[in-house]
């Protein structure tokens, strides 16, 4: 055993060093832990001042004395390379191993062992935790807003059958995987519309409902008996086509009768909110503004110049301004350039406001794919003879959507994440629903509460979101 | 023909629609307008708007017109915007080299802060600050001064105001001093560009920035002195502090969401930045000598600078636009005042949110200009 320098920990005193230093580390993190979990000072016989930082001096020094290069021992050889390069890295180690020893207690405290969970008054929240119990009996009203309790299985059961339908894709064998495009564009969207709008909305309009199913199966038996060449066109044009047809020229009278008969009570959009019309606002956005994008993309990069210039007018304008100002427009400018007999309800304004909008930014995103591909694909296109649709439908497209989609994935976060600013025209979702709640007499201050429980949910949503992406990209890069 | 024919066509037929669409609106303006007994105008803006403004850089009462109000939201629009993105960016450096630190620790820490903050909306993060946190501070006259001078109250922060004498003297030995570190620049990289001889530009910088202006307090007759905000009683419970610069809690909360949401977005810019530059740029400089320092300012960072400021600038873009959500708070910006109370006391739908939008619209494009041109300075020159 050789002369031990405590100026320079080397590995000739290994054990040594070893033993003080993790003695060291392991007090002061002992003394943290004690302190927050039992409210225990062991250093309490110290000045005040000094038993505050004692642990952080005591770590550091324990820290310092196991920062051994090559000792031999692979778990510590992993600490040291981790967590303890050097003296800055080892003090913001240190810290951080302290805040989340120090921050555990109080916050388990608010969310779960001081919370209170049962009853329903406000009554027995009078601990110092979360008061659970409001989310609790709220909790209807922030996931429907303010839709009758009596209807709300219709919104359930909307919501249940749409994921399923929205999962046929999983299902699909190879035989029916080349429609699916199809039926993700043009079906799918046409089936949501119609659920959400007359099932959700329902009344007397229901019957509307049953045309859609009515000329959705027509189409689709006379479909089997379409040559595959025209089956596109077909599926694009026909099925609205007999929808109009149905609604306005046949079975007019029978079918008001049936809706009157069947009819479901009819709820105003103005009393739909909650987490659902956060669904529902961002689904439809989501639908509508990836066509409108890839057009205004595909109008950017056109050859006529006055396509381009209206093109990007229009993306940059939208771009330019911040969304609360459109959504204003949308409330209070809007109805004064459309003809004073004619009304559009504030949902759907909303929706093609926050459409637009995001159209522009997803018609950027494009427009970087669209510029990413070489210039031999489209030359190669050109070649084979491909005018300009074939060309972008079959060849540019397919690619340039596979580069560009984490760039669409973070656009529909930030839809998402833009939902609650629809408080602007009075719409109010799970946001609006927490601010309305929070201003009721019988259930004031539990601000908090609302805000947390609707963040845990927003941050799942939004998390769950860009996972996802993230897997498409890399299933992508792997296939190209 | 044929072929420019069919050029000309789908252009026509586009302008055609665009027109009409246009058109259509106008008209239905115009016969809307006519219906309420609205004219259509900017004529609203030199009257007198007979409402208040809580808070306000320049002086501003009901008195005022309407576009000194105008003025008012926007210049507060500004000041969240500018305070927003200086804290935006030193937090999101930060945040952007921790994550890339060898320390798991820290990283595991910068990589949960960005995770947490990015996916959750902004207006529910202001929302919380403004109505949860900033609502559990204390009472004006419970407050516990911070080092003294600071009260954190439930009313807002209140920090000591400077009283300054002959500020403008102070001013121009600060501008000297920055014109003597330019000039020392050029000079010294004209020295080693010569000479091949290093010049301690930094300390000589450090020392002009702090010297010249020290001088001007000894000899120049400035003078500094501090306003510290007071406790005065209004009524029984109702307590204020009296002197010294007052930030309402709308202010605090605001921009402390904005950096915070933002500061998420620059982190991973500046992380992408940094990464893009390849392992083998640092290893050359560190082969042909440049010490750690140098490398990241000679070799790392004008080539990370490149990949972070396009990105970068978006998000100054979004913050910019997202200070709109101060609406939501009642902070008293371009929206609130303008588009919100102005709006509805005139009743002037079309102007003012015309105005509101075109607002936005230079701002954003002044700020992409700048940074363009920032960018376009520091982008590689290819000969």
């Amino acid at each position: 055993m050789s002369k031990i320098n405590f100026l320079k920990p080397n590995k000739d005193n290994l054990t040594t060093f070893l033993y003080i230093g993790s003695f060291l580390f392991v007090i002061s993190v002992i003394d943290v832990f004690l302190n927050s979990f039992f409210s225990v000072n062991i250093t309490g016989f110290l000045p005040s001042s000094l038993s505050f930082i004692i642990p952080i001096i005591l770590g550091f020094i324990g820290l310092y004395f196991i920062r051994i290069e090559h000792s031999g021992y692979k778990f510590l050889d992993q600490v040291n390379k981790n967590i303890n390069t050097n003296n800055f890295n080892a003090i913001l180690s240190l810290l951080i191993i302290f805040i989340i020893i120090k921050s555990t207690p109080p916050i388990l405290s608010w969310f779960l062992v001081d919370a209170s969970f049962a009853g329903d008054s406000k009554d027995v929240c009078s601990g110092t935790g979360a008061c659970w119990t409001y989310i609790k009996v709220w909790f209807r009203r922030f996931m429907y807003g303010m839709y009758p309790n009596a209807e709300q299985w219709r919104i359930n059961l909307s919501f249940v059958a749409l994921a399923l339908l929205g999962s046929v894709g999983y299902f699909a064998t190879e035989k029916y995987k080349k429609y699916l495009t199809l039926y993700y564009v043009i079906i799918y969207p046409f089936i949501a519309f119609l659920f959400i709008f007359f099932f959700i909305s329902g009344g007397p309009i229901f019957f509307d409902f049953s045309y859609g199913i009515i000329a959705a199966v027509i189409s689709i038996i006379i479909g089997f008996f379409i040559p595959s060449k025209f089956k596109f066109y077909y599926f694009i044009f026909v099925p609205i086509t007999l929808y109009i047809v149905l609604k306005y020229f046949v079975f007019y009278e029978e079918l008001i009768e049936l809706g009157k008969l069947d009819g479901l009570n009819w709820v105003e959009t103005g009393a739909w909110g909650g987490l659902s019309l956060t669904f529902i606002i961002s689904f439809f956005c989501l639908i509508f503004c990836f066509p409108i994008g890839m057009a205004f993309a595909l109008g950017r990069r056109s050859d006529f110049p006055l396509i381009r210039y209206i093109s990007i007018g229009f993306i940059e304008f939208w771009r330019g301004v911040p969304l609360i100002t459109v959504l204003f427009m949308s409330a209070v400018m809007f109805p004064m350039f459309l003809p004073a007999d004619f009304f559009i309800d504030k949902l759907v304004r909303c929706i093609i406001a926050i459409s637009l909008f995001e159209a522009a930014y997803v018609a950027e995103v494009i427009r970087g794919g669209l510029q990413a591909l070489p210039r031999g694909q489209y030359e190669a296109a050109k070649s084979l003879g491909m005018g300009y649709w074939r060309m972008h439908i079959f060849v540019i497209l397919p690619q340039a959507l596979k580069l560009v989609i984490p760039g669409i994935a973070n656009t529909f976060l930030a839809l998402v994440k833009d939902t609650p600013l629809i408080f602007v025209v009075g719409l109010l979702e799970i946001v609006g629903m927490l601010n309305l709640a929070k201003t009721n007499p019988k259930w004031l201050g539990f601000a908090m509460e609302g805000y947390v429980f609707a963040a845990i949910i927003f941050w799942i949503i939004c998390y769950a979101m860009s996972k996802y992406s993230y897997n498409l990209e890399q299933k992508y890069k792997t296939e190209r | 023909m044929d072929l420019k024919l069919q050029k000309i066509i789908p252009q026509l037929i586009t302008v055609l629609v665009v027109v009409l669409v246009f058109g259509f609106f106008t008209y239905n303006a115009q016969i809307n307008m006519e219906n309420r007994g609205i004219d259509f105008g900017y004529g609203f803006l030199s009257q007198e708007s007979s409402f208040d403004v809580q808070f306000s850089l320049i002086e501003y009462d009901g008195s005022h017109s309407y576009f000194r109000a105008y003025l008012v939201g926007l210049l507060n629009t500004i000041l969240v915007s500018v305070i927003g993105i200086i804290f935006a960016t030193v937090l999101g450096v930060i945040v952007g080299v921790a994550r890339l630190s060898p320390n798991y620790l820290i990283n595991q820490f910068a990589a949960f802060y960005v995770e947490f903050f990015r996916n959750i909306p902004l207006l529910l993060q202001i929302f919380f600050w403004y109505f949860a946190a900033l609502r559990a501070l204390p009472l004006p006259q419970d407050a516990d001064a911070i080092l003294g001078v600071f009260y954190l109250t439930i009313k807002g922060l209140y920090v000591p105001a400077f009283i300054w004498e002959n500020l403008n003297v102070f001013l121009y030995s600060l501008i000297a001093a920055i014109v003597a570190i330019v000039v020392i620049r050029i000079h010294a990289r004209k020295v080693q560009e010569t000479q091949g001889k290093q010049l301690p530009v930094f300390w000589i910088a450090i020392g002009l920035i702090f010297i010249l202006p020290l001088l001007s307090f000894l000899i120049g007759g400035v003078s500094l002195s501090f306003e510290i905000p007071k406790l005065k009683q209004l009524a029984t419970t109702s307590f204020i502090y009296e002197g010294g610069l007052s930030l309402p809690p709308e202010l605090i909360a605001l921009t402390l969401s904005l950096a915070l949401y933002t500061a998420t977005f620059i982190a991973e810019c500046v992380r992408a930045g940094i990464q893009g530059v390849g392992k083998g740029q640092k290893e050359a400089a560190a082969s042909i000598g440049l010490n750690p320092n140098q490398v990241l300012k000679l070799v790392v960072m004008p080539q990370a600078l490149r990949i972070i400021i396009p990105p970068t600038t978006n998000q100054y873009l979004n913050l910019t636009k997202n200070s709109s959500l101060a609406a939501a708070i009642a902070y008293p910006d371009l929206v609130l005042v303008f588009a919100g109370t102005a709006l509805m006391q005139t009743g002037k739908a079309i102007e003012i949110v015309s105005i509101t939008m075109l607002t936005y619209l230079s701002l954003s494009i002044s700020i992409s200009i700048l940074m363009n041109w920032y960018n376009k300075k520091i982008a590689i020159k290819e000969k």
